[in-house]
C-alpha cells in the first residue's frame, strides 16, 4: 500500500508542472490565435502591399476594377462606405429596438413571458446567416419594392434591416445581463423615494448599467461589420458610394467572399483581397480598442 | 394620555397575503404623530411587512394581496386614486442595508426633488442650500462638505445610512419608516443613528422595526409587539417593558423566544 501511495505521489510531482503548462497554454492561446490569424492573412497580402499597391489610392478611390484588362484599379472607398453605411443603418434600427427589448425583458415582463422571450431570442441568434440572407433576398426584397415603389429591393436598406435583426438578439441578451447585474436595492431605493418605473429606468438603471449596455451595442456593431453572407445576398452588391438607403451597396466582407474564389492564387487581385481582410481586422480591432478606452474612462470618472 | 392625540397612521382590519401565506392578520393600530414608535417581535412576525405596507413598497413583489385600510394623514393609501409617487414622497423609508444610489452624495440628496419635479429648473445656489440643510440635519455636513462629489457608495456604512436618511428630508416627508436601520452598523454607528432619530422625532413621525430590544427601549416612545402576523400589544415603551399585559410579550422581552 505504501509503495503505491509513493508512486502516486511521485507521479503527481511530475504531472503537476505539465498540467500547469497545459492550462497556461489554454490561457494564452487566444493571443496566439489572434496574432497567428493576423500574421497569415497579412502574409498572403504582403507581396502586393509592399510591391505595387498605392495605399493612398487603395483607401481613397471608389474605383474597384480588379479584373479590368488594361486598367486594373484597386480602390476600396466604396466598399468601406458600403460596410459603414449598412452597419450604421443597422445600428440605427437595432440599438433602440435591442435596448428597448432588453429593458422590457429585464424590468417589465413577468417570469413566464421572460423565459419564453429569452428562449425565442436565443433561437433568433442561432439562425444561420445564409437563412437571413435568403429572407432578405425574397421577402424583404419584395416588400421594399412594394412599399417604396423602387425598382430593386436589394439595397442598403434591405441589408441594414437584416443586419439589425441579426444584431438585436446579441444586444438584447448582453443588455439584459447588464441590467440584471444592477442590484435590486437601487431600484427599491429609487421606488421608495417615489420614482416611477420610467424614472427608475432612466435615472438609475441606464446610468448604472451603461458600461454593459455599451458593450452590448458594440458587440452588435462587431457582428454587423463582420457579417458576410447575409449582406452579400441582400445589398445588391454594386460598387457604389450610396447616396440614399435605396442604393445598392457592396461591403468589404462580401467582396472577399464573392471574389476570392475567382482570383488566381498569387495574383494582385488575390493579394488585395487579403489586404482587405487586414483592413477589416484593423477596423474591428479599433472598435474594440476604443470600447475598452471608453469603458475605462467611464470607470475612472465614476 | 391626553385625548387630543393626533395620529399620522391608522390601520383598520389590515390583512396581507404573500401568495397563500397570511403575513398580517386583522392589524388595527394607530401611530401617534411626531413620536418614535418601535415595532418589535420575533423574526417572521410580520413587522417588516407591516412597515412596508405604509409606503406600499410591498407591492414590488407581484404576489401580494392586501385587504383593509391604512389611513395616512387622513387618506386611505389603498384607495385606487392614490398616487404612489406622492405617497412615497410623504412617507420616506430607510432600509436595513444602506442603499445610496451609485451617484454622488450631492445627487443622492437632490434625487428625490429631481424625480418629483422633472421640468422645473432649479438654481444651483438653491439646490446647494437644500443639500447643505439636509446634511446638517443628519450631522453629516462637517464630514462631507468637501466630498459632495464623491460617489455615495464609497462612504463608510454609517455615513451611507445617514445619507439615506438625509435624502428623504428635502421631500419634507411626514413619516419616516426605518427597517432595522442599524443592523449593519457597529456600536458607534448605531449610537450616531439613534441620536439622529431622537433629534428628528417631533418633526417627523418615525416608525422603526428593530430586533434589538435595548434599541427599542432607548429610542422609542411607543412600542408595538407583534407575533405571527398579529398585534399583541401596543402601548408606551416603558409600560411594555416594565409591565407587559400579555404573557407572550413578557416571554419575548425576557428572551424566552426570539
Amino acid at each position: 500500500m505504501k509503495t503505491i501511495a509513493n508512486v502516486f505521489h511521485q507521479l503527481e510531482r511530475w504531472l503537476e508542472p505539465v498540467i500547469e503548462g497545459i492550462i497556461r497554454l489554454c490561457g494564452i492561446s487566444a493571443i496566439i490565435f489572434v496574432f497567428g490569424i493576423f500574421f497569415f492573412v497579412f502574409r498572403e497580402g504582403m507581396g502586393f502591399f509592399f510591391g505595387g499597391l498605392d495605399i493612398v489610392e487603395f483607401l481613397t478611390s471608389p474605383d474597384w476594377y480588379p479584373t479590368s484588362l488594361n486598367n486594373k484599379r484597386y480602390g476600396v472607398l466604396a466598399l468601406i462606405a458600403g460596410t459603414f453605411s449598412v452597419t450604421a443603418l443597422a445600428m440605427v434600427i437595432a440599438v433602440p429596438f435591442g435596448l428597448g427589448a432588453a429593458i422590457f425583458v429585464s424590468e417589465f415582463c413577468g417570469p413566464k413571458l421572460k423565459e419564453t422571450l429569452k428562449i425565442v431570442i436565443e433561437l433568433l441568434a442561432a439562425i444561420p446567416s445564409v437563412v437571413w440572407g435568403f429572407i432578405g433576398l425574397t421577402v424583404m426584397n419584395a416588400l421594399i419594392i412594394e412599399l417604396f415603389t423602387v425598382p430593386i429591393g436589394l439595397t442598403m436598406l434591405n441589408g441594414g434591416i437584416i443586419l439589425a435583426l441579426m444584431s438585436v438578439p446579441i444586444i438584447v441578451s448582453i443588455g439584459e445581463d447588464a441590467l440584471k447585474a444592477v442590484p435590486d436595492s437601487y431600484r427599491e431605493a429609487a421606488e421608495a423615494l417615489g420614482a416611477t418605473r420610467w424614472q427608475v429606468i432612466y435615472r438609475v438603471l441606464l446610468p448604472t448599467a451603461k458600461n454593459g449596455l455599451l458593450a452590448a451595442v458594440l458587440l452588435g456593431v462587431g457582428r454587423a461589420v463582420g457579417e458576410t453572407m447575409a449582406v452579400l445576398m441582400t445589398t445588391g452588391h454594386a460598387v457604389k458610394i450610396p447616396t440614399s438607403p435605396f442604393d445598392s451597396v457592396r461591403t468589404l466582407t462580401a467582396t472577399i467572399a464573392a471574389e476570392l474564389g475567382e482570383a488566381a492564387v498569387g495574383s494582385d487581385h488575390y493579394r488585395v483581397l487579403f489586404i482587405i481582410g487586414v483592413l477589416l481586422f484593423s477596423i474591428t480591432f479599433i472598435v474594440n480598442f476604443v470600447t475598452d478606452l471608453v469603458i475605462k474612462g467611464i470607470r475612472e470618472k465614476a | 394620555m391626553s385625548a387630543d392625540k393626533r395620529y399620522s397612521i391608522e390601520t383598520s382590519q389590515l390583512n396581507l397575503w404573500y401568495a397563500d401565506f397570511q403575513a398580517l392578520i386583522n392589524v388595527s393600530v394607530k401611530i401617534v404623530d411626531g413620536l418614535i414608535t418601535g415595532l418589535i417581535g420575533p423574526s417572521g412576525c410580520g413587522k417588516t411587512t407591516l412597515l412596508r405596507c405604509f409606503n406600499r413598497v410591498n407591492e414590488r413583489y407581484g404576489n401580494v394581496t392586501t385587504i383593509g385600510e391604512v389611513q395616512i394623514l387622513g387618506k386611505n393609501i389603498y384607495d385606487s386614486d392614490v398616487s404612489l409617487p406622492e405617497l412615497r414622497k410623504n412617507v420616506g423609508m430607510v432600509f436595513q442595508r444602506p442603499n445610496p444610489l451609485p451617484i454622488s452624495v450631492y445627487e443622492n440628496i437632490i434625487f428625490g426633488l429631481r424625480i418629483h419635479s422633472e421640468q422645473r429648473r432649479r438654481k444651483k445656489s438653491q439646490t446647494d442650500e437644500i443639500v447643505e440643510a439636509a446634511l446638517r440635519e443628519v450631522f453629516l455636513w462637517d464630514d462631507l462638505k468637501d466630498q459632495l462629489k464623491v460617489k455615495a457608495t464609497t462612504l463608510q456604512l454609517e455615513q451611507q445610512q445617514k445619507l439615506c436618511i438625509a435624502r428623504l428630508l428635502p421631500l419634507k416627508p411626514r413619516v419616516i419608516l426605518m427597517d432595522e436601520p442599524c443592523s449593519t452598523l457597529d456600536a458607534k454607528g448605531t449610537r450616531a443613528v439613534e441620536e439622529l432619530m431622537l433629534e428628528l422625532a417631533g418633526h417627523y413621525t418615525i416608525l422603526i422595526v428593530t430586533h434589538n430590544m435595548a434599541q427599542a427601549r432607548r429610542v422609542s416612545d411607543e412600542c408595538i409587539f407583534m407575533l405571527l402576523g398579529e398585534i399583541v400589544e401596543h402601548t408606551r415603551t416603558e409600560d411594555l417593558f416594565l409591565m407587559p399585559k400579555s404573557t407572550k410579550t413578557a416571554d419575548y422581552i425576557e428572551g424566552r423566544y426570539g
